[in-house]
């Protein structure tokens, strides 16, 4: 159940009567399974643990364009390039709302920002391997956002409002994107000898990184216990990535290519996907900031938000003027 | 694997055009039901609107690279929105061109050498930081804001059907530009100099925007004469950069002649990059 309140500092260790009661009502909304507000009370260790979910969530999406953006430029036709720069604007779009639901935890969208550019908040860690080539977009679309949308989806009914209504909108949308991505590998699979080499290779790459982007097996994912009595996660990191591994496994067989994993089947007895043992050594060192492109993601982030400096302030220092002259 | 089959496998994917992005408008003219429907244009005709078409075309491919580097994320969504609205005026206008030769939106736009565009050089001037690229749009939305309206009135029913998409898109690229123009001229001093820069090192190719070639003296009632919007266009742009606190720049003007094919030393760098993969790969469909 909800761990109590932290006291603060000089109060009474004693919770008074009107705190009994706004716990209980946070209790009672959660045991309803009810949506909990802004407005409304919950303990610390709550807003805490939705803060860091839906801000890194939102890293995610804004550090997650750059792979994506490295191939608009270059996308081989007029079609695929207008789609891909959609997709890259709606990824912005959903940074931006995320970072909403997030301001209304109590962290201002800049505090978020800096913990990011200082490399003290976390992103997935799957945006810190590099787009090597075209077929990228369509293994990012279809694995990533495919094992996104598994996430996600269950989100739609976390216990707090603003978060779950935000991956309502994201959920639609993200459908979108792995579905272009599949169109990608598809059109690979039916194109050249190259063609098809590029989408096998791209999924090979891209493969174990994202089985990886459900967390560690549920044995070793101590938070999740919590964050499911809650009612924010819905279904074990593990029920997940069974979940996501039967869906593309299925998946690869429309596309004609295979998924770099011989042990993948499906065992009738356990009623269950095995797969390969997963690279957790690899998924940790990304994570501490050894991916290969961690050092290039960040720095990308702090050159734009240092460039634009002058920007915000001019857009600040006008804003000022304009509500001056509207006093006066 | 049969259609059907492939159709259910796409679908389970959901809706496919549910980006909240528009990738394609609503009733508007998309450039595959020209490609479906449309009557070749002539010759002429083509050629006109392969220069609607290379404009639009260099400049979303110049705006594209924002994405992901915009001064604030509401700055990532702008521009990607404006840089889709205007690679989709570029769509339309390459496919109904490419009708008239047998050529696709991507041959024009991929197969082709750097002196067959005929873009303006305006387009093709790098995005610098962001007051130029806002100069830039500043200069060419209020242009195309102009020419679109009255091209919605072109005898080419087809040329007249995608200005009028595309005149309401332009109009609100113009009401974006005038935005930050006026924002960062009244800013800061910092801004107020880098916009005075910007202004500087654009202004030189103006003149071009408004000359008159034969691809338009030839088709009266289609073409929209450039010349014939000089004068709204500066009318416009002056009472912008006069709300701004900034000037007309004293510079001269450039010897261009984009529409002719020669362009300056950017454009190959930008096709280099833009070309390179369609190019690696002949006759591959992606």
């Amino acid at each position: 159940m909800a761990p109590t309140t932290p006291q603060e500092p000089g109060l009474s260790a004693v919770p008074s009567y009107e705190e009994e009661q706004s716990k209980a009502r946070f209790d009672a909304l959660i045991d309803q399974d009810s949506r909990v507000e802004p407005r409304d009370w919950m303990p610390e260790p709550y807003r805490k643990t939705l803060t860091r979910q839906v801000s890194q969530h939102a890293h995610s999406e804004i550090i997650g364009m750059q792979p994506e953006a490295n191939w608009i430029t270059r996308a081989p036709s007029l079609k695929r390039k207008s789609i891909l720069m959609a997709k890259v604007q709606d990824e912005a779009g959903h940074g931006l709302y995320l970072y909403s639901a997030a301001e209304t935890l109590g962290t201002s969208r800049d505090e978020l920002n800096e913990q990011l550019l200082t490399g003290r908040a976390k992103y997935s860690s799957i945006f810190n391997y590099p787009a090597r080539s075209w077929a990228d977009m369509g293994a990012i679309g279809w694995l990533v956002d495919g094992a996104a949308i598994a996430n996600q989806v269950p989100l739609c009914r976390a216990s707090y409002g603003p978060y779950g209504r935000a991956m309502v909108r994201i959920c639609k949308e993200e459908s979108f994107h792995q579905r272009q991505g599949f169109e990608i590998l598809l059109s690979l699979s039916r194109g050249t000898e190259v063609q098809k080499k590029m989408a096998q290779d791209a999924i090979n790459r891209f493969y174990e990184p994202s089985l990886m982007m459900f967390g560690p097996p549920d044995d070793q994912s101590p938070n999740s216990q919590q964050s499911m009595a809650w009612n924010i996660k819905r279904f074990s990191n593990d029920e997940l990535r069974q979940r996501f591994v039967g869906m593309i496994a299925e998946q690869v067989k429309v596309l004609g290519m295979t998924l770099p994993d011989p042990e993948l089947h499906y065992d009738e007895e356990k009623k269950q996907w095995i797969h390969k043992d997963l690279n957790w050594d690899e998924f940790m060192a990304v994570i501490k900031g050894n991916g290969p492109v961690n050092s290039q993601r960040l720095e990308r982030r702090r050159e734009a938000h240092r460039e634009g400096a002058w920007v915000r302030e001019a857009a600040s220092a006008y804003a000022a003027k304009q509500a001056q002259s509207e006093v006066a | 694997m049969k259609h059907e089959e492939l159709d259910a496998a796409l679908d389970s994917f959901g809706d496919a055009l549910a980006s909240a992005t528009r990738v394609t408008p609503g009733n508007a003219l998309r450039p595959e039901d020209i490609a479906v429907d449309g009557v070749a244009p002539s010759d002429e005709v083509a050629q006109y609107a392969l220069t609607l078409g290379d404009d639009a075309l260099i400049l979303a491919q110049r705006l594209a690279h924002w994405i992901s580097r915009a001064p604030e994320l509401e700055e990532d969504v702008a521009l990607g929105n404006i840089a889709l609205d205007i690679l989709g005026h570029a769509r339309s206008f390459l496919t109904y061109a490419g009708l008239a030769w047998d050529k696709s939106e991507d041959d024009l736009a991929y197969w082709r050498e750097e002196e067959e565009f005929t873009s303006l050089w305006i387009v093709e001037q790098p995005n610098g930081h962001f007051g130029v690229t806002i100069i830039r749009q500043l200069i060419v939305s209020i242009y195309q804001h102009l020419l679109y309206q009255k091209l919605a009135t072109s005898q080419d029913e087809t040329l007249a059907a995608i200005a009028a998409k595309a005149v309401k898109e332009v109009d609100y690229h113009r009401d974006h530009a005038i935005q930050w123009t006026i924002r960062l001229g009244q800013g800061t001093e910092e801004s107020a100099q880098k916009m005075r820069h910007a202004l500087e090192i654009l202004w030189p190719y103006v003149d071009e925007m408004f000359r008159d070639e034969p691809v338009h003296q030839n088709l009266e009632s289609i073409a929209v004469l450039p010349s014939s919007l000089k004068d709204a266009w500066q009318e416009e742009i002056s009472a912008v950069l006069a709300e701004a606190g900034l000037e007309i720049p004293a510079t001269g003007q450039a010897m261009a002649f984009g529409r002719r094919g020669e362009h300056s030393e950017h454009l190959g760098y930008l096709l280099a990059e833009m070309q390179v993969l369609a190019r690696k790969h002949p006759g591959a469909s992606w």
